[in-house]
């Protein structure tokens, strides 16, 4: 042991902050007390030991389980609109327009998801397509033709998203604040752009109104661009070392510095993907919508971080999955379905959605309790 | 004299942690208005003695009285209640809230929730009066003032609740020179109204002048009680300290000098307040030891030559000077083992392997790709170089003990060819046993040529370990030889009174 504290010490101890919570048992404290590492370890290495050897490793059958208890949600929802809506909610049609609606927040949630894991979030994620889809959509770009304004729509998302980039790396603004300004200010140029009209997609564009409208084996081309975006987010987050680094920013900034990673410079390059993301969700929102809108995406933030959050993924940074939170917003997605199938109150699907979001957190906290 | 019983009498205080035994039987006695000083190496086993004071540990053995009466500190408000106060280095004050809201923090003057203000002002002004400084108001923000003032609003905290003892750990550390000489001045004022004070520093000189007696731990065993501070000799005390009943093994150490070309070479290195104008060089194969105090300087040094800490001066990395900044330090072959090492170096929910491979990734990337395989095999094959337990390299790293945390952080360094090894601390928190194979890695990887950097708080380590070795005081290196020419009591010395041979 040793009773060195230099001024790296960036915790403080905990016997100091003691006073404070008198109702902490001591011993827990002394478990964690910077001066006694060893009896901390051996403790742990200990209980460890005498659980069963578990062939793969804890970690990944937890991962599994984590997925499964998802599943079984929505396995349980399916059940539920196969009881109350027996001829509508099993139906093609209905099943197509889930994916199509999850297809436009999915791709923003595997922005999110990035951002999360690597310790930040994103709030303007709705302002951002709005812009984005209000830019791609005025008289100027549509003059240049279809492909012309799905690069406008995703330059601008990844631009705005650099922006935030910028201020949080390098500009030391904290996440929340930078993209709260964002949100707010890119809703009012959205407005300020389109003169809060709706702008309708032209004559000679309607290539963008066709991924919604053409299918291939039975769904809407946006579908397979949202299976798209979310394979090749969960390709980079699983076997690429920016997906690596990613978990290792979140995880321990401090950590990721020292193990000589440009911690700044790779927060900044996960803004402007969740930017990216946004741009792309822009021009599926234009071809369901066939308009682009400074009122698109209105609190698609909230949608997109619930879906994150019940996806398992920590808000603290470090951990979460690209399936999980697709998971995550398909369980929304659902519920929202069945609520119209069933013709009930949206209000009372807000007050579903709010339960759901706190008993996924809580039965992730038991698991995770049961797990250390 | 001996009328007056002791204030505080602690007798045969055993404290056992898993594998350690850090209090063996220890014996304190404190009498009323006095400055009772307590010294002792890092690791004696201090720190746990102040936690046990403050009621954040539970002594397994052993007896406390307290005015004459046994006492139980089973938390730290019961302690705080018997009329103990503990000032911890770290202070713990919100900066948010005015200083008269610190002070009464969870014992404000009110009823029924409501405070009275006007009373806690006024008390405040009292506190502050009594430690001759009104100047500080009750008003004012905590996160606006100097060290030193915080330390009187720790102080003063202390004193709004009923107390015969103050204990302080190293509170001169965060001081500029004047500003002790005013802690000092306080502390005599209190000890004037009858309070008693333990006293906690590194510093001998600080011992001398306020102290009035000592007494010295080893090993978590009282060697000495109630020296008197003035008159004992150094040589005594620092003999004292020294000559460990725990040996450690050192791997035989390379019987002539390194002779290998310079890997580092530090000219006119500072950062501002902490190093100044350092010059130091590291030749491949060789280990280079820093001996100094927390707060000497020693670990921002060792940032500093990382490129994590702003500083002004020449680092240069085999002939071609480094840029500031992890990334290109990394890149051009240094690798750090922090102090700190699940605040700086771990990520705990993650494997052993991922843990191995972080720093070295773009080894097994091929446009960012990762190759899971060449990764994993590479990640077993270090567990297995480094005897890192269990072997499991899907485990979760939390798990490990500390010496194989320590392990694995070594081997995130040795995935590609390191030039550098910058080590700090590198067996805090690690039992004996566990030290003795780091100590044998860390020869081992400087045998093959790579150089190493050490620091750390333990002498005998240093002298054990290094093939030369850099004292460190005040930010400066104050002496540097051969590890063979020099003795854990003429380090001592050094680094604790600054005479250099």
């Amino acid at each position: 042991m040793t009773e060195a504290r230099g001024p790296k010490a960036h915790e403080r101890s905990p016997a100091g902050a003691e006073p404070v919570d008198p109702a902490r048992p001591a011993d827990q404290a002394s478990a964690e007390a910077p001066d006694a590492p060893p009896a901390d370890e051996h403790l742990r290495v200990e209980a460890q030991s005498r659980k069963p050897a578990a062939p793969p490793s804890p970690l990944a059958r937890f991962g599994q389980a984590r997925h499964l208890g998802l599943v079984l949600a929505l396995v349980l929802l399916a059940i539920v609109g196969l009881i109350t809506q027996p001829e509508s909610f099993a139906t093609t049609s209905n099943l197509v327009n889930i994916l199509s609606l999850a297809s436009t927040i999915g791709v923003i949630t595997v922005g999110m998801t990035f951002v999360i894991i690597g310790g930040g979030i994103d709030l303007s994620v709705g302002a951002l397509m709005a812009l984005a889809s209000v830019w791609a959509t005025t008289l100027a770009t549509q003059s240049y033709g279809p492909f012309v304004m799905i690069l406008c729509a995703v330059l601008v998302g990844t631009g705005a998203g650099l922006v935030n980039g910028l201020l949080i790396s390098y500009g030391r603004m904290v996440p929340f604040i930078a993209t709260l300004a964002m949100l707010v200010a890119a809703r009012g140029l959205a407005q300020r752009m389109s003169d809060r009209k709706t702008q309708l997609i032209q004559q000679g564009n309607e290539l963008i109104v066709e991924l919604s409208t053409t299918r291939v084996l039975g769904l809407p081309v946006l579908v397979y661009i949202f299976i798209l975006v979310v394979a090749v987010g969960w390709v980079v987050l699983n076997r690429t070392t920016f997906g690596r680094r990613t978990y290792a920013v979140g995880g321990n900034p401090e950590a990721a510095r020292l193990a000589g990673i440009d911690v700044r410079r790779h927060t900044l390059m996960l803004y402007a993907l969740s930017g990216l993301c946004c741009g792309i969700a822009a021009v599926l929102i234009m071809a369901r919508t066939t308009t682009g809108s400074s009122t698109h995406g209105d609190l698609y933030e909230l949608d997109a971080i619930a879906a994150v959050i019940i996806g398992g993924t920590l808000l603290t940074g470090g951990r979460g999955t690209i399936i999980g939170s697709i998971l995550g917003l398909l369980i929304f997605t659902v519920i929202t379905n069945l609520f119209i199938l069933n013709g009930l109150n949206t209000s009372d699907q807000l007050i579903a959605k709010g339960l759901i979001i706190v008993v996924a957190v809580l039965l992730q906290r038991r698991s995770l309790e049961s797990r250390t | 004299m001996v009328a007056d019983p002791p204030l505080l009498l602690m007798r045969g205080i055993v404290k056992q942690f898993p594998g350690v035994r850090a209090l063996d039987g220890v014996d304190l006695e404190v009498r009323r208005g006095e400055v009772h000083c307590l010294l002792g190496q890092n690791g004696a086993g201090k720190s746990t003695l102040i936690k046990i004071l403050a009621g954040a540990h539970q002594p397994d053995e052993g007896v406390i009285t307290l005015g004459g009466e046994e006492v139980r500190l089973v938390t730290p408000t019961a302690a705080i209640k018997l009329g103990v106060s503990t000032i911890y280095q770290e202070l713990d004050l919100v900066d948010g809230l005015s200083v008269a809201e610190n002070i009464f923090l969870g014992h404000e003057p009110g009823r029924l929730g409501f405070i009275r203000q006007s009373d806690a002002n006024r008390a405040t002004r009292e506190l502050m009066g009594r430690l001759g400084h009104p100047e500080i108001r009750p008003t004012t923000e905590v996160g606006r003032l100097s060290p030193a003032a915080k330390q009187v609003v720790s102080m003063a905290r202390a004193l709004s609740h009923d107390t015969r003892l103050i204990i302080m750990d190293e509170p001169s550390a965060a001081l500029a020179h004047d500003e002790v000489a005013n802690l000092f001045r306080i502390v005599r004022e209190l000890t004037a109204q009858g309070v008693a004070v333990v006293y906690i520093s590194h510093r001998l000189e600080e011992i001398r002048e306020i102290g009035d007696r000592v007494t010295v731990l080893k090993d978590g065993r009282t060697v000495a009680v109630g020296l008197p501070a003035k008159e004992t000799p150094t040589s005594e005390i620092v003999s004292l300290m020294t000559g460990r009943t725990v040996e450690y093994v050192f791997p035989p150490r390379r019987p002539e000098p390194a002779t290998g070309p310079e890997v580092l070479r530090v000219e006119g290195l500072t950062v501002p307040g902490v190093v100044s104008d350092v010059s130091f060089t590291v030749r491949a194969g060789e280990i280079v030891g820093l001996a100094g105090l927390v707060g000497s300087g020693r670990s921002e040094i060792i940032e500093a030559v990382y490129g994590a800490r702003r500083s002004s001066g020449k680092i240069v990395l085999e002939g071609r000077p480094v840029r500031r900044g992890t990334a290109d330090t990394v890149r051009r072959g240094m690798g750090l083992a922090p102090e700190e090492r699940k605040a700086q170096a771990l990520l705990l929910d993650q494997s052993v392997a991922r843990n191995i491979t972080l720093a070295g990734l773009g080894r097994y990337a091929r446009f960012g790709w990762i190759d899971r395989r060449r990764e994993a095999a590479e990640a077993r094959a270090l567990i297995e170089t480094l005897d890192i337990r269990p072997g499991d390299p899907d485990r979760p790293v939390k798990t490990l003990s500390g010496g194989n945390q320590q392990k694995a952080v070594l081997a995130r360094w040795l995935v590609d060819d390191r030039k550098l090894l910058l080590l700090d601390e590198p067996t805090r928190g690690v039992d004996v046993g566990a030290r003795a194979e780091l100590y044998a890695v860390i020869r081992k990887l400087a045998d093959q040529g790579i150089g190493v950097l050490l620091v750390s708080s333990e002498v005998p380590e240093v002298l054990g370990l290094a093939d030369r070795v850099l004292v460190v005081r005040e930010g400066r290196i104050i002496h540097q030889s051969a590890a063979d020419d020099l003795d854990e009591h003429q380090v001592l010395d050094m680094i604790m009174e600054g005479s250099a041979l």
